[in-house]
């Protein structure tokens, strides 16, 4: 085992990641696209205005930075199923105070019937799953991200 | 089936709840993680490579119409495996403090100077061997609230892309001596003595130019993140 250890991203990381969020990949109204926005929290309730989320919906990748008030926003498209997996997205959460990168997926509340059966969704506590269900109709969606807290979010490891 | 989140004797990364670090306190998840398999998603990217990067954008003292202040370096390595092959054509993207140990960031409110021909931020594709190579300033020590008279040690923030989603990877290069080494929270949340020097560049006369830059050495190597189930690190 020789792996290079993880260390934060700091607090002052934006000038020198942002210039990735601007490779957008779809579009408000573009067909098959979905709106997803969010917090992200910290285990007192407060915003976290410096993380960095990243998505990865093969062969889309975004990355997004929170806004002062916490908040995120992107435009994907409408993930597929993958193999067994009910669509999702996968996610990176980066931010000050994190000393390695955090994982969790989005999973879109109206795949009902695919989510009941998704094998990765089975592996979590029955009363952790709606964490990691994105909440809203159509193509726009909320996700927030609770890093810590009752509504804890719930993160992966591989 | 779950594991304890950052569980130190599992990983060769910090825990997420490091106590020194007062910024983990309200951020480390409490709950466990749930350990996965990779599925097809997991390890089918993402993969960057041409088209994100000029060829420009490796030299930061080139970023604006003069010459930065600060000792110049260059600073290459190589983004490998955990199996030890070299990942080829994969981005790398670095940024710091500059000389004074002031980020070009809105937030910085460390009363050190910018400087207007320092931006500090870089990026680059690895080569056919997994090569990577930066031209840079060495960056400045700056205080920071973590505790009374807290100051990091000079450092190089890198971003890399492995050859698939698990492998992703955000970490910090630090210098040779640093003094301050043995005093961060941040350094010393990696557990593991040989882990953690790993993220100490060596100095290096090869790329080493004379009259013109210092040269420092660095690999980057990834891989999946767990250890050994004994929780032996080897």
């Amino acid at each position: 085992m020789n792996e290079t250890p993880s260390q934060t991203v700091g607090p002052f990381f934006r000038f020198g990641l942002e210039w990735m969020q601007h490779h957008a990949i779809a579009a408000p109204g573009d067909p098959g696209a979905s709106e997803i926005s969010g917090v992200v929290y910290d285990g007192t309730g407060l915003a976290v205005p410096d993380a960095m989320l990243e998505f990865w919906n093969a062969p889309h990748f975004q990355r997004c930075m929170t806004a002062n008030d916490g908040s995120y926003r992107l435009v994907v498209p409408r993930p597929a199923p993958i193999g067994d997996q009910a669509p999702h997205i996968d996610v990176s959460v980066f931010a000050r105070g994190l000393l390695q990168r955090l994982v969790t997926r989005i999973y879109f509340p109206d795949e009902e019937a695919a989510n009941a059966s998704d094998p990765i969704l089975a592996l979590v506590p029955p009363q952790r799953r709606q964490t990691l269900v994105a909440s809203g109709t159509g193509g726009r969606f909320r996700f927030d991200v609770h890093l810590q807290g009752p509504q804890e979010t719930v993160f992966f490891a591989y | 089936m779950t594991i304890a989140g950052g569980n130190p004797s599992l990983r060769i990364d910090p825990p997420y709840d490091s106590p020194g670090y007062r910024s983990s306190s309200a951020r480390a998840p409490k709950q466990p993680l749930v350990l996965l398999e990779p599925g097809l998603l997991e390890l089918g990217g993402p993969v960057f490579g041409e088209g994100l990067v000029a060829p420009g954008d490796a030299d930061l003292t080139r970023q604006h119409p003069g010459e930065p202040i600060g000792e110049r370096i260059n600073v290459t390595g190589r983004l490998l495996g955990s199996d030890g092959r070299p990942i080829a054509g994969q981005l790398v993207e670095l940024w710091q403090a500059n000389a004074a140990g002031r980020y070009a960031h809105e937030v910085d409110r460390h009363p050190a100077p910018l400087d207007p021909n320092f931006t500090g931020a870089g990026r680059c594709l690895t080569g056919a061997d997994g090569t990577w190579r930066f031209v840079t300033i060495k960056p400045g020590a700056y205080p920071w609230r973590n505790h009374p008279n807290a100051w990091r040690p000079a450092h190089l923030h890198f971003s890399v892309f492995g050859r698939v989603f698990t492998e992703r990877l955000v970490t910090q290069m630090y210098f040779p001596g640093d003094p301050l080494l043995e005093f961060d929270p941040i350094y010393n949340s990696v557990r593991d003595e040989r882990a953690r020097k790993r993220l100490v560049a060596a100095f290096d006369w090869e790329t080493t130019e004379e009259e013109w830059a210092l040269g420092y050495r660095f690999d980057i190597v990834v891989g999946s993140r767990l250890v050994t189930a004994t929780g032996t690190l080897s």
